[in-house]
């Protein structure tokens, strides 16, 4: 056990002397945090769509009230009136305006004979996020359009009624989970990957060889050292991401509680598995050139930024045995729904299975020589 | 019982034989040396000894454990300096010793004590709570002596110890070695391509080349085992014709070869060979212009050994432009 120790304490006295280093696995996944998160997370504003009104009736009024009604409220998009059709679908492919809307001349005639009436909204779809906003809007606002005038007072069709378990979850709380997880990775990847080649490379551990250290309580102490520094990394950034994205009650000690469970599991499960993809690398270039495969391969198909079910089969077959799955579920689960263990037992099983699969592999990979 | 007895050991990587059938015995507190160039096999053997490498073929006892199948055992009683300096930077001095004397499963009581010596030994202790990154060359090498030692281990290995320092560092070494040694009875294993240190420290060398030991004896005797006892290194204000031969016909000369006007001359008694050289000069008429007489040394022995000289083994001096004959 004493070697074990040492082995950590070196580890850790040399991080805790390291700012750069720390700060290193921090930055990274608080930047994204934050930028990722405001980035995807608001809602879309301020677009431009053209009006060609050919109609002028009554029944136009009624619709650029409602226009002016969004453009006052929710300010998706403002409207600029056009006469000439070709000028307005030029100024779309042009990109000075998002969308073009049609009023047909006889829009009116057609709306009170109830002859089929059609508006016609051309967009520039080489943004599906921007057409997806206006056919949102657009579908909401025929959709008043159409509510009879005198509300029957019973209504006759179905309705739906939404009710949401949870508070509003911005994108930055969804996307919280990953960061801590990616924090934890970064950390790995720098304790468990670049620093243990570098100090390979340098002839560190031909120090530690030489000693009667057991092949198992060398193995245990790298682990364990990089562990601590990853779970450290796991700690900062659950707590600063839980106040920066406005988790409900961030610092409640039933869910920290239960935070540090899953931040250890995760972090014995990420740090065995890049011990394991090291344990033959003698290269200092290897690690750095595979982080951000890894870092792609192994954050996206997570669920972190991006719902699991809207993955094509080949990639959902990675998130199957990617441990970030688990570790982002687990995290979500506890920060979005403050859960108990019972809603993450599985995610937990899973990772420490892993973990456990990693280390025997590990194990028997690793030279005791040169 | 010998400190290390080495059996026929051979090395073999992919095919290429780093070290081929060496056979010799280290003695309990004697300085051994390995003196040869580099690539002649030296790191490999004296990382097979220390449980690095396994060894293809041969066996080696280290304090009478056998390094292959008793490596822990081999382990416990060994200290080991390898060529690298692989102390941690970050680290104090103090703090390196002390990660390493927990590796090695001192003590806690015995722990303090013995960094405390330690670091008294290698005159680091006013260093001891600086960084390693902040001490020079010469100071990080006596650290990393002093790490070797925090189990107090009965065979010291060595590789290549004052690679990279600076003459006087070198010699601070040096005097750090012989006098810990003393204080601790120790056996050392050093591996050089310095033929001062070497000369100056080792009881015994064996001189590897291409992973075979080709001479095996003390300083004195390997200087003395070869055919000239001096050289000399003559130039002239004119070189008459058939001077070479008349140089040769010279008492006590074992061979003299020119280069650029100046001879050199293997001489089994150097101060009869410059009486006569001086008086040869008088007598053709012509002035000696200079001078120098030296003794044998390490790299003249591993010169008649091997047909190259060791001190420049860039030059890749051969047999034909040396005075030494081979054995």
């Amino acid at each position: 056990m004493n070697r074990i120790m040492a082995i950590i304490q070196r580890d850790l006295l040399k991080f805790f002397r390291s700012p750069a280093l720390m700060m290193a696995s921090l930055i990274f996944p608080l930047v994204q945090l934050v930028v990722l998160g405001y980035a995807f997370g608001g809602k879309i504003k301020n677009l431009t769509v053209g009006v060609v009104n050919q109609d002028h009736g009554l029944e136009t009024v009624r619709l650029r009230e409602m226009f002016g009604a969004i453009a006052a409220n929710a300010r998706t998009f403002t409207t600029v009136g056009y006469n000439d059709p070709q000028k307005a679908l030029e100024d779309l492919r042009e990109g000075r305006i998002n969308a073009v809307l049609e009023i047909p001349p006889d829009f009116s005639r057609n709306v009170l004979e109830q002859h089929a009436p059609q508006i016609a909204l051309i967009e520039d779809n080489t943004d599906n996020f921007v057409t997806s906003a206006l056919e949102g809007v657009f579908t909401g606002l025929v959709g008043a359009f159409n509510q009879p005038r005198v509300e029957p007072r019973v209504p006759g069709g179905v309705s739906l009624q939404i009710v949401e378990l949870y508070p509003y979850v911005p994108y930055i709380q969804y996307l919280l989970a990953g960061s801590v997880v990616l924090a934890i990775f970064v950390s790995a990847m720098i304790g468990g990957g670049i620093i243990f080649i570098d100090d390979k490379a340098r002839g560190l551990h031909e120090g530690y060889l030489v000693t009667p250290i057991t092949k198992f309580e060398l193995i245990m102490g790298f682990t364990l050292s990089g562990a601590s520094k990853a779970i450290l990394a796991g700690l900062v950034l659950s707590t600063l991401g839980a106040l920066l994205a406005g988790i409900p009650n961030p610092l409640s000690l039933a869910r920290l509680a239960r935070l540090i469970v899953v931040i250890v599991v995760s972090s014995m499960a990420l740090i065995s598995m890049m011990f394991l993809m090291m344990v033959r690398i003698t290269d200092p270039l290897v690690p750095r050139a595979i982080f951000g495969v890894l870092n792609t391969l192994l954050f996206f198909p997570s669920g972190a930024v991006y719902p699991i079910n809207a993955f094509p089969p080949w990639m959902k077959s990675i998130t199957i045995i990617d441990p970030f799955t688990y570790a982002v579920h687990a995290f979500k689960s506890l920060f979005l729904k403050n859960t108990g263990f019972v809603a993450i037992s599985g995610d937990l099983i899973f990772l420490t299975v892993f973990t456990i699969i990693m280390m025997t592999f590990a194990t028997l990979l690793f030279r005791r020589t040169l | 019982m010998a400190a290390v007895e080495v059996e026929k050991l051979t090395k073999r990587f992919n095919g290429f034989t780093a070290v081929d059938s060496l056979t010799f015995r280290v003695e309990e507190g004697e300085i051994f040396g390995l003196l040869g160039p580099n690539g002649a096999g030296k790191s490999t053997l004296i990382r097979m000894l220390t449980t690095l490498l396994p060894p293809t073929e041969g066996t080696a006892l280290v304090n009478g454990y056998d390094v292959f199948r008793q490596q822990n055992e081999v382990r416990s009683c060994i200290g080991v300096i390898p060529q690298a300096m692989t102390s941690d930077l970050d680290l104090s001095a103090e703090e390196n010793l002390n990660i390493f004397a927990k590796l090695y499963g001192v003590p806690r009581t015995r722990r303090t004590q013995i960094i405390r010596e330690l670091l008294q030994a290698v005159e680091l202790e006013k260093w001891a709570k600086h960084p390693v990154k902040h001490l020079s060359g010469g100071m990080r090498r006596r650290l990393e002596i002093a790490r070797g030692l925090v189990h107090e281990p009965k065979i010291f290995f060595l590789d290549e110890p004052t690679t990279g320092l600076d003459p006087t560092s070198r010699i601070a070494v040096w005097e750090m070695l012989v006098k810990i040694k003393k204080q601790r009875d120790l056996t050392i294993l050093l591996t050089t391509h310095y033929m001062d240190e070497a000369d100056r420290l080792c009881d015994r060398i064996a001189i590897v080349d291409h992973g075979k030991l080709v001479a095996l004896d003390s300083p004195m005797k390997l200087k003395a085992s070869i055919p000239a006892a001096s050289f000399l290194e003559v130039s002239f204000s004119a070189v008459p014709e058939g001077w070479l031969e008349t140089l040769k016909s010279l008492p006590d000369v074992a061979g003299v070869i020119e280069h650029d006007h100046i001879f050199r001359i293997a001489s089994h008694n150097g101060p009869r060979t410059t009486i006569e050289l001086v008086e040869a000069a008088r007598r053709a008429d012509i002035e000696v212009s200079s001078l120098s007489v030296q003794s044998t040394t390490l790299d003249d022995v591993f010169m008649h050994y091997t047909g190259r000289q060791l001190r420049d083994e860039l030059q890749e001096k051969t047999y034909e432009t040396s005075l030494m004959p081979p054995r």
